[in-house]
């Protein structure tokens, strides 16, 4: 004797964010009720395992019919299948979206293809998140790519735009978005100390200074490309190196605004030569995509 | 050539890929009408295409306006092969086709393909040009409105209660032509929803035609049914009770505007005014009807009160076509039986042959003494459908069960039935036809032609909280043993010892503590058989379902110690090798009724020592659960006592304090107290292992968990303060039971724990919005193969605020003033309140507020609802715990809730979807329906060959409600409305074929389309004329 069949659909639908948690980090629908379970689900409403269960299964499948429309977040504010609150709206987006940390800094700086997404085995199970969450973090990531990938004007404001999420979030898209465009190497183990945030830091910096949208606004822009331009020009600052006299000033001019900001200023301005010289090797080799891919390689290694 | 039908296509959106190569889709649209089609252009490669089409327009007769949908086919264009159909939308006219209703449908709709489900929507505009037609022999009833509610619609006057209007339409199913063997699946079904809607269009347009020969100019309590007979056909078949209704802006605005009530909400006033609004019953003043005397000439008291009268017809109509030699076709107008009718009496009641009313509430005075349900069953052998024309064979099947029906009700001494409802279940070629209702006396009052006869309803005023439960038959000639006593509200007139209807609780009525929902489940095993022996068979194990079915509902209504059982609905439903009985109601504790006894048990010889303990043990049980419950539900009834058994002698004894409902109660009597009659406990034996399974089951029931109730009617007993959230939902189960060899026994446990589990689960998901009430819980069983069973569920759950329900001191103060707003003003004559109650003061402030208004372009209707607003006012006023009621419902975490804040956050990303609530019930909580656009009937069926991949069949299912939800949320959407009232699943046939990865759902619902706007909004957008304001600023939102 079984159920075969089990259904409730409420003319609102009503998301439970816990259940729905569960969902997004990849539990199964066993494992959830467990969870739940060990929650202290059972003590509201003399529940039973077998309403947990039913509950449960109920709920991911709402998830699961609404995840199509979570591919186009602005579809789900005019799609007429479920009656879903505003707030409830803006949750299911903001969450489904959301990525782990972890997760991202391992594929920071890769291709957002077919073959990284063969890696998932491997970086689920060094980073201890389950497959499935793995794989929608990483449809995410490709989809909001190929979305803005072409688009032109602000990244931050696009992926806020076309996925209707809170700024800071993406803003991390951003950060994952160009460094998947410049395909920057992150994965060597010199680089393993730095955390995604770190990166996420970088990657709006070079975003604000040093792409296409940060020279001009009113062109063509493309915030994800940096400006090659830019880059060819920055093949001029050997001078700074070469002529003693840039050199100083140059010192003068960096230790003037970087007083008392940074820990290490001493040390900072007793090598500063050494430091300069390095940055600038790097920067004049910047001309090349390869070297462009190591620049933080090279930052590390050399600065 | 009377009406002229425009559509046009403006946009689609979210279509689906149709083309892999490009992603994209080359969509055009097909409008069709009748036999004309017009076509859009093709809007090539695009997913949200501009069509911006032109007019389209159809020049039809009004009667295919009434029968036909239009129809708009969403198709992709290819060059070289043929057109793929995307999906389709079938939008029924007919709200257009009323005045009074919605003007212009206009909105996005989802285009829906019965393989794939939603495919997308589309953007539609549809008016109708009508022109006035006064042929006399015209065949459309354009203009008569429809509604599901069973009662008189929010907005609307009764004036006339015309009565009973019937009819059925019959056809070939499609799924059975031969054609469908080389059709593909989504033509048959296309084929089957367009037929089904063109029949459902004819049925009303039929009924609309009585309607008018009536004099009515509305249906009120419209239900429509269909059977799939399978091989022998395909019948829609509808009831409902004519009305002439009166739209309450327009003729009572400057008579309710100066009612006095608004500006004194004094309590005196208040009842004083009540007490008028609520005629007396003139139980002197002789019958009321002419239809009443002729009942009693023919009085045969023979069967039980308050059990139903309920017999089973073995006799077999096996060859149909010969059968009924009365000839009497209750669908054709001109039986004999009619003008032997017809010859008798010349007045008003001349066309109700059947003196049945499918309303479940009343306009006040109304209904005057309830008898007891009466029921029919009857066993039919389906036979094919000759002649679709000539439907008689099932007309006369029907028209035999009201016979009975009418007969049952005469035996009960009344000459109404009320809450009148059929049914029937059809299992291979058998098919069980079921009618029930209740028993009643109704006043003459919106029967007769003319003006009301107002001369009496200030006669004889009787406490009307207990007039109802007055037995209407005469104690002298009752044939059946049962108990009266004196009605412990007025110990005037007797009432019997437990009463059972199948209508709501009439808003008056006098209630001790809360009801709850109450279920009586059986199942029970049935040898397979063929034909005339498997009818045979069924018609034998009828009866005894049928009893203890009503043993389990007595047990179970004295273990919670009520005495009445309101909206009582027996669903007898019929597989190959078993028979399932469900009886739902709730149950009430009637104030007016005597208090139930206990439930004893008894053994049989008691010989052995653990025998005995064991009984002792669950005597001792049962004695617990009793104590539990009335606290639970909050029943303290008077004290009994003394104990006359048997002798409904009245006896002056000193009223006990605890009798809180005295509230109506006259002073002289107040003396009074009756005795009881204290019954002897009733005695279960358990004997035999029928009772062992009784007494199980008793006590199996789990209590709801805290902070819910669950009542089958439109509201709770009890509980009057609701809250604006609210959640519509429906679940369904099937089970499948694999044991072979099962016994009754096993498959009662069975049934009776797949109830009590969607139940505990249905609470478990509705936790977040306690305290709340699960009404118009409305189960609908079936056995849609060998070994399983399915349980379907729509209901609606509220939210109210749990302050007030603590005060229980108020109650019943409360419910009188309830029972003025909710019986609403509009249904009562304002110039008579008003020459009784009018004050100087209240005349000067209502008039001031017309000066007001008046400028304002929708003056009256502002007007009225500001009366409404006002009272609800003088009501809140005086239960002082508004405050935090309406903090509650601004804080609370509840759906409704956010769904306004929805609604106030238009800009949020572009989110244009209006928000629709549904609900079971007639009316929303905290709101006013301003405007009744048409009825909602809508049949769907859905269809899938890749079962596994839609997420098996529970993810098939569930999709397919969802969209039918999104369906009828979008057609409302487009009439203009923001609510679908009297929501109803009539209808969920669920097949599937696992192992050929298919499954097949057919769904049917139905509802009143409405606009509504909440109370504060009313507030904010009328003026107020101080005295109002005075009372009104401090109470915040009204309930």
């Amino acid at each position: 004797m079984s159920m075969e069949l089990d259904v409730f659909v409420g003319n609102t639908t009503i998301i439970y964010e816990e259940v729905y948690q569960l969902w997004l980090d990849g539990y199964s629908v066993n494992d959830a009720v467990k969870m739940r379970k060990e929650n202290g689900a059972l003590s509201e409403c003399e529940a039973s395992d077998d309403v947990l269960q039913s509950d449960t299964m109920d709920q991911y499948r709402t998830f699961q019919m609404c995840e199509r429309l979570l591919y186009s977040p602005s579809k789900l504010a005019n799609q007429l299948l479920f009656q879903i609150p505003a707030h409830s709206q803006t949750m299911l987006i903001e969450r489904y979206y959301e990525f782990d940390h972890n997760f991202a800094r391992e594929v920071l700086g890769k291709k957002l293809s077919k073959g990284t997404k063969k890696e998932l085995d491997d970086i689920s199970l060094k980073t201890g998140i389950a497959l499935r969450s793995c794989r929608r973090q990483f449809d995410n990531f490709r989809r909001v790519f190929k979305v803005v990938e072409e688009q032109r004007g602000p990244l931050v404001e696009n992926v806020q735009h076309h996925f209707l999420l809170s700024e800071s979030l993406a803003k991390d898209y951003a950060a994952v978005v160009f460094f998947a465009n410049s395909r920057f190497e992150t994965g060597k183990r010199k680089l393993q100390y730095l955390s995604f945030q770190d990166f996420a830091f970088c990657a709006g910096q070079l975003i604000s200074y040093w792409t296409v949208g940060a020279v001009d606004n009113m062109m063509e822009d493309m915030d994800v490309d940096l400006e090659k331009e830019f880059l060819h020009d920055l093949k001029e600052l050997k001078v700074l190196v070469n002529d003693k006299d840039l050199l100083d000033q140059h010192k003068s001019l960096v230790c003037f605004q970087l007083r008392e900001k940074i820990r290490v200023f001493t040390e900072m301005e007793a090598n500063f030569k050494n430091l300069s010289r390095a940055l600038i090797n790097i920067a004049t080799k910047l001309i090349n995509t390869k070297d462009v891919r190591d620049l933080f390689i090279d930052l590390v290694e050399k600065g | 050539m009377p009406g002229k039908l425009k559509a046009k296509i403006v946009a689609g959106r979210h279509l689906p890929v149709m083309d892999r190569a490009s992603d994209l889709t080359d969509a055009f649209v097909e409008v069709k009408f009748g036999n004309t089609t017009f076509k859009t252009d093709v809007c090539p490669k695009s997913l949200n295409p501009q069509w911006n089409s032109e007019w389209f327009k159809f020049e039809v007769d009004d009667e295919d306006l009434q029968d036909e949908p239009l129809q708009i086919t969403v198709l992709d264009h290819d060059t070289y092969s043929a057109n793929d159909a995307i999906g389709k939308v079938y939008i029924d006219i007919d709200p257009l086709l009323c005045s009074e209703a919605a003007t212009v449908i206009s909105g996005w709709f989802p285009i829906y393909d019965t393989i794939h489900g939603i495919r997308g929507e589309i953007n539609v505009l549809v008016k109708v040009d009508l022109f006035n037609d006064l042929n006399r022999f015209r065949q459309s009833s354009c203009g008569v409105k429809f509604f599901c509610t069973t009662s008189v619609p929010r907005c609307y006057r009764a004036v006339l209660v015309h009565g009973f209007v019937e009819e059925l339409v019959v056809n070939e199913d499609p799924e059975y032509q031969w054609i469908d063997r080389i059709r593909t699946p989504r033509a048959s079904n296309e084929a089957r929803q367009r037929l089904i809607s063109l029949m459902s269009g004819e049925l009303q347009r039929k009924i609309g035609l009585k309607v008018l020969e009536m004099g009515g100019n509305a249906v009120v309590g419209y239900l429509q049914c269909f059977d799939l007979e399978g091989e022998s056909g395909l019948v829609v078949r509808a009831i409902g009770t004519a009305c002439t209704l009166d739209k309450i802006s327009n003729t009572h605005t400057s008579a309710s505007a100066t009612n006095p009530c608004n500006s004194s909400p004094s309590k005196d006033m208040k009842e004083a005014g009540f007490g008028e609004e609520t005629p007396g019953v003139p139980l002197s003043s002789g019958p009321p009807t002419p239809l009443r005397a002729q009942t009693f000439s023919s009085f045969s008291p023979s069967k039980s009160y308050s059990r139903q009268s309920s017999s089973s017809d073995t006799e077999l109509s096996l060859t149909p076509k010969t059968g009924m030699g009365s000839g009497g076709s209750a669908g054709k107008e001109a039986g004999p039986l009619k003008a032997l009718l017809r010859q008798q009496t010349q007045s008003a009641l001349e066309q109700r042959e059947f003196p049945f009313f499918t309303l479940t509430s009343f306009p006040p005075g109304f209904l005057l003494h309830v008898g007891g349900v009466v029921s029919a069953r009857s066993v039919k052998l389906l036979d094919r459908i000759h002649n679709p024309d000539e439907p008689e064979t099932r007309d006369a099947w029907w028209e035999e069960i009201r016979q009975e029906i009418k007969s049952h009700a005469k035996a009960l001494g009344c000459h109404a039935v009320v809450g009148y409802s059929e049914s029937t279940s059809i299992c291979e070629e058998v098919c069980i036809l079921s009618a029930s209702g209740t028993a009643a006396i109704l006043s003459s009052r919106f029967m007769q032609d003319g003006t009301l006869d107002t001369e009496h309803r200030f006669e004889d005023l009787m406490p009307p909280g207990c007039g109802f439960c007055h037995i209407p038959y005469d104690e002298l000639n009752m044939p059946f043993p049962a108990q009266l006593t004196y009605c412990h509200c007025c110990r005037r007139y007797k009432v019997p010892d437990v009463l059972f209807t199948t209508i709501d609780l009439p808003t008056e009525a006098n209630i001790t503590g809360k009801g709850c929902l109450i279920q009586a489940r059986l199942c029970r095993t049935k040898k397979k058989a063929q034909g005339e022996g498997n009818a045979t068979a069924i018609s034998n194990l009828l009866p005894f379902l049928e009893y203890e079915l009503h043993t389990q509902l007595m047990n179970k209504l004295k273990l919670r110690s009520m005495n009445a059982l309101f909206g009582l609905r027996i669903q007898i439903s019929v597989g190959e090798n078993m028979l399932l009985g469900l009886a739902s109601a709730t149950g009430v504790y009637l104030t007016a009724l005597p208090s139930p006894g206990g439930i004893q048990i008894a053994g049989k010889a008691p010989s052995d020592i653990t025998y005995e303990q064991h009984i002792s043990n669950m005597q001792k049980k049962i004695n617990d659960t009793i104590v539990r419950n009335k606290e639970l539900y909050e029943i303290n009834p008077p004290e009994l006592v003394e104990e006359v058994i048997g002798s409904p002698i009245p006896e002056p004894r000193q009223r006990s304090r605890l009798f809180r409902s005295h509230s109506e109660s006259s002073d002289e009597v107040s003396e009074l107290d009756l005795s009881h009659g204290k019954k002897d406990a009733f005695v279960l034996e358990i004997d035999d292992t029928d009772a062992v399974e009784d007494i199980h089951s008793l006590l199996t029931d789990a209590p709801t968990p805290p902070g819910f109730y669950s009542c089958n009617t439109e509201i709770m007993p009890g509980i009057y303060n609701w809250t604006s959230a609210l959640q519509m939902f429906t679940s369904v189960r099937v089970f499948r039971l694999s044991n072979v060899n099962v016994t009754n026994q096993g498959l009662n446990k069975v049934f009776n724990d797949l109830c009590e589990n969607l139940l505990k689960s249905l609470y478990f998901k509705l936790r977040s919005m306690v305290p709340c009430c699960l009404c118009h819980l409305n189960f609908t069983v079936a056995v849609p193969e060998d070994e399983l069973i399915q349980v379907a569920v729509t209901a609606v759950a509220m939210s109210f605020d749990k302050e007030q329900s603590l005060e229980n001191g108020r109650q019943i103060v409360d419910k009188t003033l309830m029972k003025a707003i909710t019986e609403n003003e509009e249904q009562l004559q304002f110039p008579l309140e008003l020459t009784a109650e009018s004050s100087s003061s209240a005349f000067c402030s209502a008039k001031g507020l017309s000066e007001v208004s008046g400028p304002l372009p929708s003056a009256r209707d502002r007007c009225s609802s500001w009366i409404e607003q006002l009272r609800l006012k003088a009501h809140t006023i005086r239960r002082g715990s508004i405050k935090t009621m309406s903090s509650l419902e601004k804080a609370s975490p509840l759906p409704e809730g956010r769904s306004r804040s929805l609604r106030s956050n238009r800009s949020y990303a572009g989110g244009s979807v209006a928000v629709v609530k549904m609900t079971p019930l007639s009316f929303l909580p905290g709101t006013k329906i301003i405007k009744y656009l048409g009825i909602i009937n809508m049949f769907f069926i859905r269809e899938t060959t890749s079962l596994r991949e839609e997420g098996g069949v529970s993810g098939f299912l569930h999709s397919f409600i969802a969209e039918v939800f999104a369906m009828v949320r979008a057609h409302v959407a487009a009439l203009g409305g923001n609510a679908v009232v009297s929501y109803s699943m009539k209808e969920c046939v669920f097949m599937e074929n696992p192992n050929k990865n298919q499954a097949q759902c057919l769904i049917n619902v139905s509802g009143d389309a409405v606009i509504f706007v909440r109370e504060s909004e009313i507030e904010a957008a009328t003026p107020q004329p101080h005295s109002a304001s005075a009372h009104t600023s401090s109470s915040g939102e009204g309930t």
